[in-house]
Order: structure tokens, then sequence, then C-alpha cells
């Protein structure tokens, strides 16, 4: 049982007041907040053992490096990965994903088959046209139905010999809508493709098991984890990590360089790349350890629990929409009021001191399916409360009074 | 009137408000009495880019002055265009660039001045100034 007024005085931000109002934090899908624990690691490395790593014979880098492959250890065990080595640190999610399109490129022939889901963010997009201009590849798309599901029936009729990557995100940004993930990974491997698994939205969630899951790429952002900007993870199985070629030149990723011919780095390395952000990867680790200290099946419990208030809440409002009504799909609620702007009704709870997403979401085909400009974006964390989800109500109560 | 004439009213009719509230209706109010645009002109190529909602605008001059016409699918950002085609509509091309539009600080919408703000304030008046700059060169 999680005891969310203590969780909430673990994250300083929540106790501040926005527009002269509490702030109602609701835009978790962009980023979560950030705990005490984890912002005094991020202080604590650079108040007292900020140094380069992997490379100094002195104290503080020799710290600083142990810390830092400490938290990669914690990653690898909090995603269950079988070696250490199998996970590559990056600046993030869109990092990661374009470092496997990279390694791709030299992989797929013309005519080649590359599947992705009508559920994609545009960072997920994007990538795989950009690796079909450069090799000939196709790219298909698995669609979806009304309720924002993916339709197998229509993604099994895709898979072929020459499907050579499927790529699909575990939890859709946008809707909510959880993917059956282990289906798809079953059935790419039988026609002999990979998959990558976009785990940004999923991880804040829930706990993924990529043995267990037989994922060949899974990526996640740190902060979105309650850990902090401009860090994530790649897991790679090592044969397909050896596959690939680097990513970027530079120091660190290389072992030894002459002129003539540079041999790379063992991994991880081989796609570390220069100096990694340091402070932010050893926060990661706070941020994972803080996850667990609450418990995934606490979260997911709870987190369940305030979708199904606000779920029932919002639809007691005549003229509101929800976008994405899968019975599968994790605390994400998209909505509109009828024949109102998404902005309009954004601007209206901001002011009310509540911070929802509007907008398309950068997944401008999802809301192309439906027909709309956009939605609002109320997404939900351990840390907020069902009174927060009265006031959010309220102020969409309001909104619809002032706008219609 | 001139620009700094019509922009003080303005000023004094929202210092009346009490609240954001009675500011934010006032402003949906004025979006929808915003004299809309010529349908034939909510192109794609009279959109202003930078804004959440969509935002079409067109200019006109008569009497070598502009005249502004605009829409947009959000009210809200209807009703700050509908204040800013107040301000900047039926003016010379000169007297438009040379504005200033610290009044809009004034009546309490500066967070809508900032350049992430999605809803393109900055945008707009770049774009109202730029249809001006066009017709002083032409005039010139």
């Amino acid at each position: 049982m999680l005891n969310v007024e203590t969780i909430r005085k673990d994250f300083p931000i929540l106790s501040r007041k926005v527009n002269g109002k509490p702030l109602v934090y609701f835009d978790n899908a962009a980023t979560s907040q950030k705990p005490r624990r984890v912002i005094d690691t991020i202080v604590d490395y650079y108040t007292n053992y900020n140094a380069n790593i992997h490379r100094g014979v002195h104290a503080l880098s020799q710290e600083a490096t142990d810390k830092y492959e400490q938290a990669r250890a914690k990653i690898q065990k909090h995603f269950n990965a079988q070696h250490r080595h199998e996970i590559i640190m990056t600046s993030g999610t869109t990092h990661g994903i374009n470092l496997v399109a990279h390694g791709f490129a030299s992989i797929l022939k013309k005519d080649d088959e590359i599947i992705v889901s009508a559920l994609e963010h545009h960072s997920n997009i994007v990538p795989w046209q950009m690796l079909c201009e450069r090799t000939g590849a196709r790219l298909r798309v698995i669609p979806m139905n009304q309720d924002g599901e993916l339709v197998m029936t229509a993604f099994e009729a895709l898979l072929s010999s020459k499907t050579k990557l499927v790529f699909v995100n575990h939890i859709s940004n946008a809707l909510g809508t959880i993917n059956p993930i282990e289906d798809i990974i079953k059935k790419a491997h039988k026609v002999g493709a990979a998959v990558l698994v976009d785990g940004a939205q999923a991880c804040p969630h829930l706990k993924p098991d990529v043995q267990q899951l037989d994922v060949d790429f899974y990526v996640a952002s740190a902060h979105k984890m309650c850990g902090p900007t401009g860090v994530g993870m790649l897991y790679g199985k090592k044969a397909w990590l050896d596959k690939l070629p680097p990513y970027q030149g530079g120091g660190e990723m290389i072992a030894e360089v002459t002129f003539e011919k540079t041999t790379y780095a063992d991994l991880p390395h081989k796609f570390e790349a220069g100096t990694p952000n340091i402070c932010g990867g050893i926060a990661f680790g706070a941020a994972i350890d803080y996850l667990n200290h609450i418990g995934f099946d606490a979260i997911a419990a709870y987190e369940n629990e305030l979708l199904q208030y606000a779920t029932k809440k919002l639809l007691a409002i005549d003229g509101l929409k929800i976008y994405g009504t899968s019975k599968h799909k994790t605390a994400v609620i998209s909505f509109n009021l009828d024949g109102i702007h998404p902005y309009d009704v954004g601007t209206i709870l901001d002011k009310m001191g509540v911070a929802v997403r509007t907008g398309h979401h950068c997944a401008q085909p999802i809301m192309d399916y439906f027909g709309i400009p956009g939605t609002v974006r109320a997404s939900f964390a351990f840390y907020n409360t069902m009174a927060e989800i009265d006031t959010l109500v309220d102020g969409v109560k309001k909104a619809k009074a002032m706008l219609s | 009137m001139n620009i700094k004439d019509i922009q003080e009213d303005i000023i004094e009719e929202f210092s009346m408000f009490e609240d954001w509230e009675e500011r934010y209706q006032y402003m949906i109010d004025l979006g929808k009495t915003l004299p809309l645009i010529d349908e034939a002109y909510k192109t794609d190529d009279n959109i202003i880019k930078g804004c959440q909602s969509k935002v079409w605008v067109h200019a006109d001059i008569q009497d070598g002055k502009v005249v502004f016409t605009a829409d947009s699918d959000a009210i809200i950002t209807k009703g700050i265009i509908a204040i800013l085609i107040r301000v900047f509509s039926n003016q010379h091309p000169k007297d438009i660039i040379d504005a200033d539009t610290t009044f809009i600080d004034k009546i309490g919408l500066k967070d809508h001045l900032s350049p992430t703000r999605a809803n393109g304030l900055v945008s707009m008046i770049k774009q109202l100034k730029m249809y001006a700059l066009a017709y002083q060169t032409q005039l010139n």
C-alpha cells in the first residue's frame, strides 16, 4: 500500500504554487518530477566528486567511475539484462532509437521492410523514414482501431521474410495504450526480424524484464522515471550490439588509434563516444533506486485507482470525449470537450494551477486518425492524489462554462 | 484614433477586471465577435507558424491604411487576435511598424508573450508588422 502523503514530501516542487494556486502536475507523460534523493545525488556529485571517468588514475576519477558503473549495474538489474555491457548509456530514448537506426543502415537492403505502429511518437517515425531513404527499405505501418489499440491481425499480415525490424512503443504517449509487445516480439522472431521497443512511457509505470520479453533492443529515458533530463539507456542483446557498427566516433569508444586504422573498444564503450552525462547517469541510478523503493506493484495499483477515478469523473461531464479507450492502458487520459479547442481548455486549466499537455503530443498521425487538431492530456504519477483529480475536474467544468 | 490611444483605451478597459477569470471571459467574448476572415483567405499560406492553434491572417491596403482580418480555431487565441486587430488594423503601415507593444504586459497577458508560449502571440505581432513593412515598401 502506497502512502501518497509521505511520498509527496519527497518531491520539493509539489509544494509550490502556480498562478497563485497549489500546483497540480498532470504532465507526467512529458516528464516526471524529481524526488529529493535524485536532486541530492546531483548536488553531491558536483560538490564532492566531479571528475572525468574511465581514464584518470586519481581518486576523484576513480570514485566518479565507480559510481557511474554502479549506476549501469542498477539499470542492468532493473531491466534484468543478462550482461552489464548490454546496457548502453545514451542521452535519452531518441538517441537510443537513432543509434539502432544508424546501425541498421549497414544491414538493410533495398526492398527490406521495417514495421512501425500507427501509435508512434514523431521521434519514432522520422529516424526510420530517414533510414528508408538511405537504404531503399520500405516502412510499413500497423494500423490501430477506434479504441487506440493495434490491430494484431493486420500486423501478422504485414510480417514476411522481408521484415528485418519491428519497432513499437511499449505504451503510447498520446493515448496510454499498453501494446501487446510480448506477442509482437514472438511473431516478429518467427520471421527472423529484430524488435526494438520504445519504453519511454512504460518505464515510469512498470518494470520490464528484457530477458523474459526476449526483446532485441529496449530504450528508455531517465527523465520520465524521476531522473534527470539528458540521460537514458539502450538495452541490446550482446549478439546484436556486436553486429551493429559504432554510431559516433570520438574518445572512449576506441581501443587503438593510428592514422591508418582504429580499432573499437568493447561493449558498452563502443557506443559511448566522448565524455558522457556522468552526473545524469549516476542520478538515473538513484531514480531507479527510488522507484524500486516505492515498488512497481504499488505504483501500478495506485495509478490504476487514479485512472479509474479520473475516467469516471471526467466522463460524467457532458460533451467530454476520451480518446484511447483500451482496457490495457496506463494512467493517461487524452480528451476533448465537444466544440472546444484543446488549447483553450489547457489555458484555463493553467490559470487554475493545473498543468496538462495540449496539442498533438508529437503524434500527428493519431490525431489525424481521430480527425482532431489535438487533445488535452492529463497524465498521472504515483505522487498525484484523488483531490488533485477533483481540481482537474472542477477546472474542466469551469473551462466548459467559460468557453461554451 | 491612433495606435497609442487605442492601446490606452484597452488598458483602461482591462483595469476594471478584478481577476483572471473576468479578463479571460472578456477575451473569450471578444473572440466571439471577431470579424472573420473571408473563407477564401483561410489557406495554408496564410497560417501563422508557431501557434498551437491555427491562426490565419489576411492583410489588405485601403486608402493607404492596412486592414487586417483573421481567424483561429481556438477561442482565446481569437480574443487575442481581436485585441491586436483593434490596435493595428486601419492604421498607416509606418505607424504599425513603429508601434510599441508593451500594452500587452499592462493588460495582464505578459505570459502570452513568452516565445515558448504555444499560442504564438509574438509570431502574430511579427506577422502583422511584416505585412505593414511589405505595404510600406510598396508605398515608397
